[in-house]
């Protein structure tokens, strides 16, 4: 985490397939049993779906299946490689896989979801024609779209040449001026709620992107110590796991008054969760849920913020304060409130995001969505005159790299990322990561069995290929606005449309959004 | 300190299998159970349990509704033949309003009286029509409430349905001069409500007022259905009674605290006759939302009724209009033009019809109600499919009208608890301590129209869409 240190290149991705057997696609290929095993397929497709005998290794009573999630789908018709049409046997079918209506929701669609496994896979753009800039919700991202470009802007420049770094501290108060190199860092996922692996692998990519995660509120294992300058320590209302050591460590500290997903609420880890290791890290009794109380007991006002922010300035002279709130109607007096109070950071998180489990009714009803929280506070942060002194994070239904961008576009600085992550780790938003033994794709859970089949290596390498991905985009659009840093493009709200904000002839030469009525 | 209100919540375990939203799909089934590795001996949650083996073996597969959909089957069959769809069933369960997922959410909370809880964020579309484009609003640090849901500090959710005061008077010693008036209070902001169709047998409505009974709310009933094996339950009963009836079924029954009267020309008269020789009785007008529903209401307040229940179609929409409003607007538009006339502490105002949601009496509460009646959902919380055959006269797929009552009314006293629960979740992160304050707090409400302007006006001009 060197102050200042200008780096725009990401660390190399590494192909990182599934952990599965059979990795879902939108298509799928099915060969039936005419098939003579004539290997034409594997000799023609470009894209790897057939895969070869090799020499030596091909004594299997029937040829591999088609690895179909790389299949590029009906578009291939017009290649003369289709191996649909080629296959002198008619051994080949293709067609959309029939799972899809069971995968994804109105918010992540079963595209964007398959996109970003592709992403964390390949750490490149998808070849197969999958929606994963939009989502299917009606509204916010969804219908905010990029200005269409005028002619002469477009700056000519490499991928590398362009500055995505950020900085955390602009109050020049002598604390260091921390950069991270890409416009995002990981939320907090407590020590307790996701597997030990994930988390040191979280860390690992942190590290490798430079940038940071956060520990959550469930303390920090030793196992993170070695990436402690990527490390946000958090210090939630329930106080577990917070130490003076932890806050030495920390580059930045977090205090989380509240989060999106459950705004108003307090936190609950169920009884089961508790095992001697998550007891021992919160300083709890094995096997009793623990409640992390809503609000602070000990803050009912600014002043009293105050004292909490100076106490971790004082145990840590070179940490920066970070601020997390969620979005309720005076979250802009809020975001002021934190800034007199000394923090580096305004975190503010929408209510349509998280990554833990809450009661349904408060994912969908409390709070306002992070669209209109971000132009909300960046305006009246600028009307105070303090907006260069603060930087403003956004999260909470932040779900890939275009909402990134329009993020960044409606006003705040950088955006804070959790469920894409999860997703990179091939979370397929099921919504039981609390139910019994956590999670059965064994993301979210300490379950002895369930917990140990995620490698950190993994984990490290699917998050920055997805970021790598992610930086493309980014990348694309400052080129196509001339911008040489993202920086540029905070608060250029102008660049921005709505899509119910144009007239019909008008609104018609954008992409139009997603409408889809979905069994959920 | 008062004993807390507390809702006696139970499993009750489905008589039968609820109507699953997904099903495996295996494309050759005599694979089924021959493999070493049969990713359903794998399963993590357990749902294939003997299934796993030949299909002509299989008893009512479980994994129709059981399964969690971690793909994990899917993604490592050996060889890669399995695969799931959306239940074809599940696809034609309710309607666009009642839908699948109210109903499935309704099984679950009807079932283990837990609030629907899940990870990963939330999934539905940004906004909507109705109750959806609203948000509740929350604290953040000034006036929050300490720990409302792990109860340190108490939510009262109880309402009146009795009419109050409008001022006290005294004489010059203190002594009070006027009359006091009844106090009707019930613990929840919800009553109940005898479901327009379904099957109504004996036990079906016992369920209903025997968990109304230990609720401690009141069953709104028709008073063709009233029995003599409903006496015990009376005071928990509210018959919906006529200018016609009111006498004959009053004098025969004993022990009713609150009449329904259906609205009609001449109601005051009724009104002043039941004041005279009941005074105790709490009386509430019943009337049909529709474009007379705002007149009406300024009528009624005037006649010392206590209570106005509004009812809605059950899509929540006014009768007899062409382009029919939405309860929200139209709660609004009664509570505001009680408020303007300053007579809006002097009746109740319960709305029925289309609240099928936790969320839905909140949202009811912020518009201006003080509380709702629900109907439909006691229906699916004792199974109901909103099939409505019915009332075709065709069978009911799953027997209601034989429920031992037992099991009936637990099944209702847990769906209540749940949405008590989840009620108290939003009232305490909007710092509310009292379902009565919630009364008309728009304040604590955050409005779509209000937040497109507000947040995106400046950037994007102004809505065309």
């Amino acid at each position: 985490m060197n102050s200042n240190k200008n780096n725009n290149k990401l660390p190399e991705t590494i192909v990182t397939p599934s952990r599965f057997r059979n990795t879902i696609g939108k298509y799928t290929i099915k060969r039936s049993s005419r098939c003579v095993s004539c290997g034409l397929c594997a000799e023609i497709c470009p894209y790897g779906v057939h895969p070869k005998y090799i020499n030596g290794h091909g004594n299997f009573s029937m040829p591999p299946r088609p690895i179909d999630h790389k299949c590029i789908g009906f578009k291939c018709k017009e290649n003369e490689f289709y191996c649909i049409d080629r296959c002198p046997q008619e051994a080949l079918t293709l067609r959309i896989n029939p799972i899809l209506d069971t995968l994804g929701d109105y918010r992540w669609t079963n595209e964007m979801l398959i996109a970003h496994w592709e992403m964390a896979e390949t750490g490149n753009l998808p070849v197969v024609d999958l929606e994963y800039n939009l989502g299917n919700s009606g509204g916010g991202f969804d219908k905010i779209r990029f200005k269409l470009l005028e002619e002469g802007k477009y700056l000519d420049l490499a991928d590398e040449d362009i500055d995505m770094s950020i900085v955390l501290n602009k109050r020049s108060d002598g604390r260091p001026e921390i950069t991270l190199s890409i416009p995002c860092y990981g939320g907090g996922m407590s020590f307790g709620s996701t597997a030990l692996n994930v988390m040191v692998g979280r860390a690992r990519a942190a590290k490798a992107l430079n940038t940071l995660t956060c520990t959550g509120e469930g303390g920090y294992p030793e196992e993170l110590v070695p990436y402690a300058d990527n490390v946000i320590t958090q210090i939630a209302t329930g106080l577990f796991g917070v130490r003076e050591k932890t806050i030495q460590y920390a580059p930045v500290v977090e205090f989380k008054y509240a989060q999106g997903a459950k705004p108003g609420l307090g936190g609950h880890l169920l009884g089961d969760k508790v095992t001697p290791k998550v007891a021992a890290m919160r300083e709890t009794v094995v096997g009793n849920p623990l409640f992390s109380p809503f609000p602070f007991h000990s803050v009912y006002s600014v002043e009293d913020h105050k004292k909490h922010v100076d106490w971790v300035k004082e145990i840590n002279p070179r940490v920066l304060v970070s601020v997390k709130v969620s979005t309720p109607s005076d979250v802009d007096m809020v975001a002021i409130g934190s800034y007199y109070a000394g923090a580096h950071i305004v975190h503010i998180d929408g209510s349509y995001g998280g990554t833990g489990a809450a009661p349904d009714i408060a994912k969908k009803n409390i709070a306002m969505p992070i669209e209109y929280a971000i132009p909300k506070v960046h305006k009246f942060l600028t009307d105070e005159g303090v907006r260069d002194k603060i930087c403003l994070i956004a999260s909470g239904g932040i779900r890939n790299g275009m909402d990134v961008a329009k993020a960044i576009a409606l006003g705040a600085d950088g955006v804070v990322i959790g469920t894409a992550e999860l997703v990179a780790l091939e979370c397929v938003r099921c919504g039981n990561c609390e139910s019994g033994r956590g999670c059965a794709r064994s993301i979210a859970t300490t379950d002895a069995e369930l917990g140990n089949i995620i490698s950190e290596e993994w984990t490290q390498n699917r998050i920055v290929n997805m970021y790598s991905v992610w930086r493309k985009q980014w990348c694309k659009i400052l080129r196509q606005y001339g911008m040489k840093s993202i920086r540029e493009l905070v608060g250029r709200s102008d660049l921005l449309v709505h899509l119910d904000y144009l007239e019909e002839s008008e609104r018609l030469n954008y992409q139009q959004a997603p409408n889809k009525k979905l069994i959920i | 300190m008062p004993k807390k209100y507390h809702v006696p919540v139970k499993m009750a375990i489905p008589r039968f299998n609820p109507v699953g939203k997904y099903t495996t799909v295996e494309f050759r089934e005599d694979c089924a159970g021959s493999c070493r590795k049969c990713v359903k001996k794998a399963c993590v949650y357990n749902i294939f349990k003997d299934n796993y083996k030949h299909i002509a073996t299989m008893e009512d597969p479980e994994y129709l509704y059981a399964c969690q959909s971690c793909f994990r089957c899917v993604q490592e069959c050996t060889r890669g033949i399995f695969s799931r769809v959306i239940n074809p069933d599940y696809r034609s369960l309710g309607n666009d309003y009642w839908t699948s997922d109210i109903i499935h959410r309704t099984w679950y909370q009807a079932h283990t009286g837990k609030i629907p809880v899940s990870g990963a964020g939330y999934r539905g579309p940004f906004a909507g029509e109705g109750f959806d484009s609203m948000w509740t609003d929350m604290s953040e640090i000034v006036r929050p409430t300490r720990d409302g849901i792990h109860g340190r500090e108490y939510i009262n959710t109880g309402i009146e349905l009795s009419r109050r005061n409008a001022r006290l008077s005294f004489t010059k010693d203190g002594t009070l001069l006027s009359k006091t008036l009844p106090i009707f209070e019930i613990p929840v902001p919800l009553i109940f409500k005898q479901p327009e169709f379904g099957v109504l047998s004996e036990n079906v409505l016992q369920s209903m007022a025997q968990s109304a009974y230990i609720l401690g709310t009141m069953l709104l009933i028709d008073p063709q259905y009233y029995s003599e094996n409903f006496r015990s339950l009376a005071q928990c009963l509210i018959p919906v009674l006529s200018k016609k009836n009111y006498h004959d079924f009053l004098e025969h029954v004993q022990g009713i605290r609150m009449v329904e009267l259906t609205y009609c020309s001449g109601i005051s008269e009724v009104i002043e006759d039941l004041r005279t020789s009941r005074p105790e009785l709490i009386i509430s007008v019943g009337v049909e939302l529709n474009r007379d529903a705002l007149s009406r209401a300024l009528e009624i307040a005037k006649f010392e009724a206590d209570t106005i229940h509004f009812y809605a179609n059950e899509r929540g929409r006014e009768f007899d209009s062409e382009n029919p409003m939405f309860l929200k607007e139209m709660i609004r538009e009664v509570h505001l033009a009680l408020v303007d006339n300053r007579i809006r502490n002097r009746i109740n105002l319960i709305f029925s019809g289309g609240i099928a949601m936790a969320e839905h009496v909140a949202k009811s509460i912020i518009c201006g109600a003080d509380g709702v009646a629900i109907d439909l959902p006691l229906l699916v919380a004792l199974e109901c499919r909103l099939c409505r055959q019915c009332i075709k006269g065709e069978t009911c797929p799953v027997k209601i009208g034989n429920i031992n009552p037992d099991w009936g009314k637990q099944r209702i006293i847990n769906l209540v608890g749940a949405w008590r629960n989840q009620l108290i979740e939003v009232m305490g992160a909007m710092g509310i301590r009292e379902a009565r304050r919630l009364r008309g707090e728009v304040g604590r409400s955050m409005w779509f129209e209000d937040l497109e302007k507000e947040s995106f006006g400046p950037i994007f001009g102004e809505r065309k869409a």
